[in-house]
């Protein structure tokens, strides 16, 4: 597929974000639309997978670990092809497949149950280890908030991914600068990110995280360092695409109304 | 008297009777158990040796995950190996694990339901001398309330053996409460043993009292109960081993020919055996209660025999609960 075809495809996928969050009248806009790119890279560009065949042993596998912006990969699953996209409109309604966060089990292609944040690389940081024993070559990817780079417990997998060198292992950081609170430098300052990842011996990409061709290509570069782990921090603007939630922490976790959807929609046409 | 079925050794009574501890059991076990299977692997937090899987790590070092000080990783980490398809025991002191990464077991490991097995070590009052802030009081009550998890403390050596070896094949995750002090091995290999089923382990002709007790205080209820047939006071000793699930029928069923219970634990009176006994008597066949248990405070600095008798877990105490819960069953 052409980039160009891939940004269409980040662009129906934000309709989608809106369509969903909107419905279920609650959930977390703006991190969601911020990640649109990053996983249609994942899914339409780098991950070796099959959507017929979600439980193929070799294949590469993807963690959400700050699973709020779960509508962006329920989207994004739904169109590559896992399950109806008539499920979309279940998010968040009791009996759905489509938890708040992501549940292990429920959905085809959700790997793990992940959301409570600082405890997707660990569990990233497990796979990679253990296929690894097993002389697998298929590659973990795990996707993370900034925000949750306040939590201890990322550090410890951080430190730990680093000491066994795991070159399987692609973590993905978006960078929105928003959490809950308010923007991440007010609320614990983070910055910067790319030293911090550079002097706990990992290796450090840094990308515009809506620029498919830049994300895929930081993770062919990645392929070719066999002796560390790699983070791609990818520059994003929360709420990507909305004029009226762009950097604004106050999207965080507010569902549109039916109104805020409306318009919401009319920009994404 | 002793059911003979139980198999228990014939030094149960004797001075010489064999002592190890119930964390040395877990290492003897582990190595075991990778022999035959090689998808058992082990993590532990910086306390191999203390919680006696260092032989495990120099006979399998390629199945070894050394992750540091760092509890909350440790559970998160061997939960992406069990989602992989590997059997992960991940060991450390109980109070750090599952008492600092307890989030992290019930996202990662009991809402996902891979089959980690936490083995919590120096639980109860066996890190004595390290004082309250290292003795976890608290691990049953707070890994009984989550979901999908098993809960076992184990009586003593080859219990923890056992325990051990049937948590690698039962596909769920299990919690293992283990200790650091030598305790007496009452049990012997051929003891029957099973994950959820209750054991008497002394069975009087008209036993008026029900102990039921896990860890270390079954085999104290044990020597209680010899003391009280002396007395005259006939009794049944139940080693309720598994916390969750609870074994029901066995204790509505000593409730049932007893008409009075007293339950020992080596844990906080609050949330542990003896409350999970009381829900299953409370809703089907309500009787006197006692609770040899410890009574909302922490620990302190200490020899384990000092703490125990301090916080009244020994036989004399149970002796005395005996008595008292059956004044009330007189009224």
């Amino acid at each position: 597929m052409t980039a160009q075809e891939l940004t269409k495809i980040a662009k129906e996928i934000r309709k989608d974000i809106i369509r969903m969050i909107n419905k279920a009248g609650s959930g977390h806009p703006a991190g969601s639309l911020g990640v649109a790119e990053i996983l249609v890279a994942l899914y339409y560009a780098i991950l070796n997978h099959d959507p017929k065949e979600p439980d193929w042993y070799e294949r590469d596998r993807f963690i959400l670990s700050n699973g709020h912006v779960c509508p962006a990969h329920y989207a994004v699953l739904s169109s590559a092809g896992y399950f109806d996209r008539k499920e979309l409109l279940t998010l968040r309604k009791l009996g759905s497949k489509l938890q708040g966060h992501p549940l292990r089990g429920n959905l085809l292609g959700i790997e793990t149950t992940s959301g409570p944040l600082g405890e997707g690389l660990g569990q990233a940081v497990g796979m990679a280890l253990a296929s690894r024993m097993d002389g697998k070559h298929f590659r973990i990817y795990c996707l993370t908030s900034d925000g949750e780079h306040d939590c201890g417990s990322h550090w410890e997998a951080v430190l730990l991914a680093a000491k066994y060198k795991l070159a399987n292992l692609t973590l993905f950081v978006d960078r929105n600068n928003i959490q809950i609170d308010g923007k991440t430098e007010n609320v614990l300052p983070l910055d910067s990110l790319f030293d911090k990842y550079m002097a706990f011996n990992w290796n450090v990409k840094e990308v515009d995280g809506h620029d498919i061709v830049a994300i895929v290509n930081a993770v062919k570069e990645a392929k070719g360092v066999y002796d560390k782990p790699t983070v791609i921090i990818c520059k994003t603007t929360p709420g990507k695409g909305v004029s009226f939630m762009e950097d604004r922490f106050e999207w965080h976790g507010k569902a549109p109304n039916d109104e805020e959807a409306r318009l919401a929609l009319e920009e994404l046409k | 008297m002793i059911p003979k079925e139980q198999k228990l050794t014939k030094k149960v009574f004797q001075k010489g009777i064999d002592m190890k501890s119930t964390r040395d059991a877990v290492g003897e076990a582990l190595i075991e158990a990778a022999r035959t299977n090689d998808r058992v692997v082990v993590l532990t937090a910086d306390l191999k040796e203390s919680t006696r899987v260092k032989g495990f790590s120099e006979e399998y070092p390629e199945r070894f995950i050394e992750v540091g000080v760092a509890e909350q990783t440790l559970a998160s980490v061997a939960s992406g190996m069990a989602n992989y398809g590997k059997i992960p025991f991940i060991t450390s002191f109980a109070i750090f694990s599952p008492g600092r990464n307890w989030e992290q077991i019930r996202t990662t490991i009991a809402l996902n339901d891979v089959p980690v097995k936490i083995i919590g070590a120096h639980a109860g009052f066996s890190a004595g001398l390290d004082g309250g802030n290292h003795q976890c009081l608290e691990d049953l009550a707070i890994m009984r309330a989550m979901p999908n998890m098993i809960v076992v403390a184990p009586a003593d050596f080859e219990e923890t053996k056992k325990a051990v070896l049937e948590a690698v094949k039962n596909r769920k995750p299990t919690y293992i409460r283990v200790q650091r002090e030598v305790q007496p091995i009452f049990t012997s290999a051929k003891s029957p043993f099973k994950i959820g089923r209750a054991e008497v382990v002394w069975e009087d002709k008209n036993p008026q009292v029900a102990i039921i007790a896990c860890g270390a205080q079954v085999y104290e209820s044990l020597l209680a109960a010899k003391d009280l047939e002396k007395k005259g006071i006939e009794c049944l000793v139940i080693n309720c081993h598994t916390i969750k699930p609870i074994d029901e029928r066995v204790i509505i069923r000593s409730a049932k020919t007893t008409g009075a219970v007293v339950t020992v634990e080596e844990h906080q009176q609050n949330g542990g055996l003896g409350s999970a006994v009381s829900e299953v008597l409370a809703k089907n066949f309500p009787v006197p209660i006692e609770m040899v248990a410890v009574k909302d405070s922490f620990g302190e600095s200490g020899k384990y025999e000092e703490l125990i008798k301090k916080h009244g877990l020994r036989k004399e105490n149970i002796i005395e609960a005996v008595k008292e819960v059956l004044k009330r069953k007189n009224i």
